[in-house]
């Protein structure tokens, strides 16, 4: 199925030994951003994902081993960050700008 | 059909909630979405559990599809308004049905529930209860899907159109990277098909491109108008995405939208596959 599952939470039944897990939160002005749009886009900035964040602000994307963008949007600010993961659990912070 | 006639702007249906003969329409895979808040008189559509057959891959027949409009208080003469979330795939999947079973006049909302929320506008959590109606359906219009058969014939001849992302279409990866990549099939795409990833058509607030960018897009990726079309994505929703802005914004003649999609074609056995 196409909808995301619930975004964050614990990673109960997922394989982290196969799996490229990029997970993490949106944060603005010292908190985290409940309901802002976060993009998984490839090298060539084209789109791969797009999740809604959790009432914690975090996101889940499963991808593949190399460099991805996030880029996040909601209707306080903008935010992107480059990341390069490999297989396993790959966290990080995306920061919006106003 | 023109752009107006298929697709509305956020601004007009908020002026236009709650007004006699509209009925807007909520299409999700997760209705949570729904349940933490819609469009004020919205009714919801599970694209699961509403749109599936229960047992078998396919659609509801059209006895259950006539039910289930019915019970959602949708008569023939209304006007459908869809929208949704995941830049209204499920929405554009939904409008296409709709087609298929003969509604006369579907609606997308532009940018669907994204633009909704980023522009902050107003979301209930009221429930919502229609009087039920007595709808009845047309046999499915089968001019608008592709089944199996037909894409391996169309290797070569017509136009097919991957909508799925560069990754996908390349087999790096088998599905949207919101999911598990843990899917049964093998990874590729259709030969000969070309990759025009849906989200080339829209903006990042969800919004449709205008019909001057949409054309030049297909244009300039190779489309020839001489001939017949199938677009197909996994499981067929981010096809009809595509497949609304061929047929419905450019008018173009002949685009099927083939729902069997990559969760099927690449779990055949025998075909050929290109990477």
């Amino acid at each position: 199925m196409c909808g995301a599952p619930k975004q964050g939470g614990a990673l109960d039944g997922i394989d982290l030994a196969t799996q490229t897990v990029i997970q993490g939160q949106v944060w603005h002005d010292g908190t985290p951003v409940a309901g802002a749009y976060v993009r998984l886009l490839d090298t060539t900035d084209e789109f791969t994902a797009e999740v809604v964040t959790s009432p914690e602000g975090e996101f889940r994307f499963f991808a593949a081993p190399g460099e991805w963008k996030l880029r996040s949007l909601a209707p306080v600010g903008k935010g992107e960050r480059v990341v390069s993961v490999d297989v396993g659990l790959n966290e990080t912070t995306v920061v919006l700008d106003s | 059909m023109a752009r107006n006639d298929v697709l509305v702007t956020a601004d007009w249906a908020q002026e236009n909630l709650g007004k006699p003969g509209l009925v807007f329409v909520e299409v999700d895979e997760d209705t949570s979405a729904y349940d933490g808040g819609h469009l004020e008189g919205a009714v919801k559509l599970d694209w699961k559990k509403d749109l599936q057959d229960p047992l078998r891959r396919d659609f509801v027949d059209k006895a259950a599809f006539e039910a289930l409009l019915s019970a959602k208080g949708i008569s023939n003469d209304d006007t459908v308004v869809l929208y949704g979330g995941n830049n209204n795939w499920f929405a554009a999947y939904a409008y296409w049905y709709l087609k298929l079973y003969g509604h006369r006049d579907v609606k997308l909302i532009d940018g669907g529930r994204k633009k909704w929320e980023l522009d902050g506008r107003p979301l209930s959590k009221d429930t919502v209860e229609r009087p039920a109606t007595q709808y009845q359906a047309s046999e499915p219009d089968l001019s608008i899907r592709a089944f199996r058969d037909e894409v391996v014939a169309s290797i070569g001849t017509k136009n097919l159109i991957d909508v799925r992302s560069p990754d996908e279409f390349s087999g790096k990866i088998l599905a949207p990277a919101h999911l598990p990549q843990e899917m049964a099939q093998k990874g590729g795409h259709v030969p000969t098909a070309k990759n025009i990833p849906w989200s080339k058509a829209a903006n990042e607030d969800g919004t449709f491109k205008t019909d001057e960018q949409l054309a030049a897009l297909y244009d300039e990726q190779g489309y020839d108008d001489s001939k017949a079309t199938i677009a197909y994505c996994r499981i067929g929703e981010r096809s009809s995405h595509t497949w609304f802005v061929l047929r419905e914004l450019l008018g173009k003649p002949d685009v099927k939208n083939y729902d069997g999609s990559w969760v099927e074609y690449g779990s055949l056995v025998g075909v050929p596959i290109e990477k």
